[in-house]
């Protein structure tokens, strides 16, 4: 009996080390434990499965009784969902480049010798922190409503404004515009980049005769296009997931003018609970979301110059 | 002398373009400011941002409760009392896991990271649906504790914290830990005692951007809340603003201003420290 337990003792202890040994060499994967565990629970299980939804005409409380490409051919076919894509695909080439474009003029500027960089930094910076809250967009809604602050300003010099909000060839710029006014982040981005620029490249090339224009051209610009991807990707994300503006402003009028897609999924989910139909329509923004991303990951070594030390 | 004038010239031009712009950007906010004391007939009457008559009706009618059950500051305490375990959550979660990530070899770390980088780019969109199923399931919806808003962040689900910390962690020098280890300390200590220290000013912007993003969230409450009671501000002042469109202008900015001075009040303490953040999330990069 003695003798047993001391050989099973004796055989326990390699196999007991072997175990600590694996446990050390393996410590760092109970580090990232949690995060692997959420991220199965809260994001891929429910990425498959919506993938799956798409293909049903899954209800909240009727469950599924069909199951088959309904939902994609629906959505092929319903100009409403149709007009919504377009209005989501204007929405992300408006804001997009002229966030990026109006952000990297403004940090070039106070890239200069400028007093009071941070005064204006603090200025620029504010909207985009407050921007993405509902007070913002009931502000937006006092500034451009009919009789709103624009319309009196411009009234104070004789010009009557139109009807910004109720009016479908405006609104869906004066969604655009809540956007583009948060510019300040990117801003901060690129002013940082730019900051990181070393000055002797500029002193060699002003010594070789270069203006202004062609030093930003051939310097500067080449240079942050590692951020200018960064900030291009992340903003394409955003544009094309916008939700609180149009809903919170014109809840999607006037004549689904600004009735972006994720308005239409909100919609189908979380009022009629077609869930079915809402996945589908998510996923395909998805799937438009990832090809934009591709393209511009495909594109980056043809346009994003990454220096040597950084080459990754 | 031509090319002191041309420079003198261009340093006008640039200080006319940032003072402009720094208008347009500021002068919505001020005007919502001053609007707040105006009366409801003075608001739309000019732009100018010093009322003819200081009022106060707009403060006093934004005290008012909606439907009996909430008012601005209970509303208030609602989004507050998710939004700080939010933030304390994920920087705890996000400390961790890019502490795995950043200094530990172990099997299939590098495809986990690669999945780790591939959720930035997983819009929420498409998980919308099939979380609200999934919390339905659990029975979250409409909970007391705001689960469906807190829960995930236990499990540094906001990835992109965790890749913000990545990269601060990267310019940390290994040297400190070594020593700590020929000392005796084990990882967990190496975590307390060396790197959070150096990382505190990584983590402050995380605090930051964690609770400025939730504190604005909308989306979430509007799918998980239900109950008037429970209503955090973001929807309280949606609501109120749809309540009162096209009369009461002075309570509902009052409203709304009120409900982001919390917000602006840690932006002004914390400047740069978000400015730290946000940089070192894409430069780096």
């Amino acid at each position: 009996m003695a003798k047993k337990t001391s050989s099973a003792a004796v055989q326990a202890h390699p196999a007991g080390y072997r175990l600590k040994k694996t446990f050390k060499r393996n410590i760092g994967f109970f580090f990232i434990l949690p995060w692997l565990v959420g991220f199965l629970i809260f994001r891929l299980y429910p990425f498959i499965s919506s993938l799956i939804y798409s293909f049903t005409d899954f209800q909240l409380f009727d469950g599924v009784t069909k199951v088959g490409f309904m939902n994609y051919k629906e959505i092929f076919t319903s100009k409403k969902i149709m007009k919504a894509f377009g209005v989501t695909f204007k929405y992300a080439f408006i804001t997009v480049p002229l966030k990026l474009i109006i952000s990297l003029f403004i940090a070039y500027i106070l890239n200069f010798k400028i007093k009071g960089v941070n005064l204006f930094r603090t200025a620029y910076y504010i909207p985009s922190i407050l921007g993405g809250s509902v007070a913002i967009a009931v502000l937006w809604k006092a500034v451009f409503r009919d009789d709103g602050l624009l319309n009196t300003a411009l009234a104070f010099i004789g010009i009557k404004g139109p009807q910004w909000l109720s009016d479908p060839s405006y609104a869906l710029f004066i969604i655009c515009l809540l956007r583009v006014w948060q510019f300040g982040s990117a801003m901060v981005i690129f002013l940082a980049a730019l900051k990181g620029i070393p000055l002797d490249l500029y002193e060699a090339a002003a010594i070789d005769g270069a203006g202004r224009g062609r030093q930003f051209f051939s310097i500067t610009l080449p240079l942050i296009t590692p951020v200018v991807f960064y900030n291009l990707v992340t903003q394409l994300c955003q544009a094309f997931q916008e939700f609180n503006g149009p809903y919170i402003i014109t809840q999607g009028g006037p004549r689904n003018s600004t009735t972006l897609i994720s308005l239409l999924i909100y919609n189908s989910a979380f009022k009629t609970y077609e869930m079915g139909m809402a996945s589908a329509m998510a996923w395909l923004l998805f799937i438009v979301l990832t090809v934009f991303t591709a393209i511009a990951f495909i594109s980056q070594k043809y346009w994003v110059y990454y220096s040597d030390d950084e080459g990754r | 002398m031509l090319y002191g004038k041309k420079r003198v010239v261009n340093t006008i031009i640039r200080y006319v373009i940032l003072i402009v712009v720094g208008i347009i950007m500021i002068y919505p906010l001020l005007w919502m400011i001053s609007a707040t004391f105006k009366s409801n007939n003075e608001i739309f009457s000019g732009i100018g941002l010093i009322p003819k008559k200081v009022t106060f009706d707009g403060y006093k009618n934004a005290m008012k409760s909606y439907g009996g059950d909430i008012n601005i500051f209970k509303s208030m305490l609602n989004t507050y009392s998710y939004v700080i375990p939010k933030v304390i959550f994920t920087v705890f979660s996000s400390v961790v896991t890019a502490y795995g990530f950043s200094r530990f070899e172990f099997k299939g770390r590098n495809f986990l990271f690669a999945v780790l980088i591939s959720t930035l780019f997983l819009p929420q969109v498409v998980l919308n649906v099939p979380q609200y199923v999934l919390y339905n399931q659990f029975g979250w919806i409409d909970s007391k504790y705001y689960l469906p808003l807190i829960v995930p962040t236990i499990f540094a689900s906001d990835t992109y914290f965790v890749f913000m910390l990545i990269q601060f962690m990267r310019n940390i020098s290994k040297e400190m830990e070594e020593a700590a280890k020929i000392d005796g300390c084990n990882t967990v200590q190496i975590l307390i005692r060396i790197i959070c220290p150096m990382l505190k000013p990584a983590m402050v912007s995380c605090a930051l951007f964690q609770f400025m993003w939730s504190s604005n969230d909308f989306m979430g409450p509007l799918l998980y809340v239900k109950t008037p009671s429970r209503y955090p501000a973001s929807i309280f002042v949606k609501l109120s603003m749809d309540a009162d469109t096209g009369f009461d202008w002075n309570r509902v900015l009052a409203v709304s201003l009120i409900s982001i001075i919390p917000s602006l009040v840690v932006f002004f303490l914390s400047q740069n420290s978000f400015v730290e953040g946000i940089t070192a999330g894409s430069v780096k990069g």
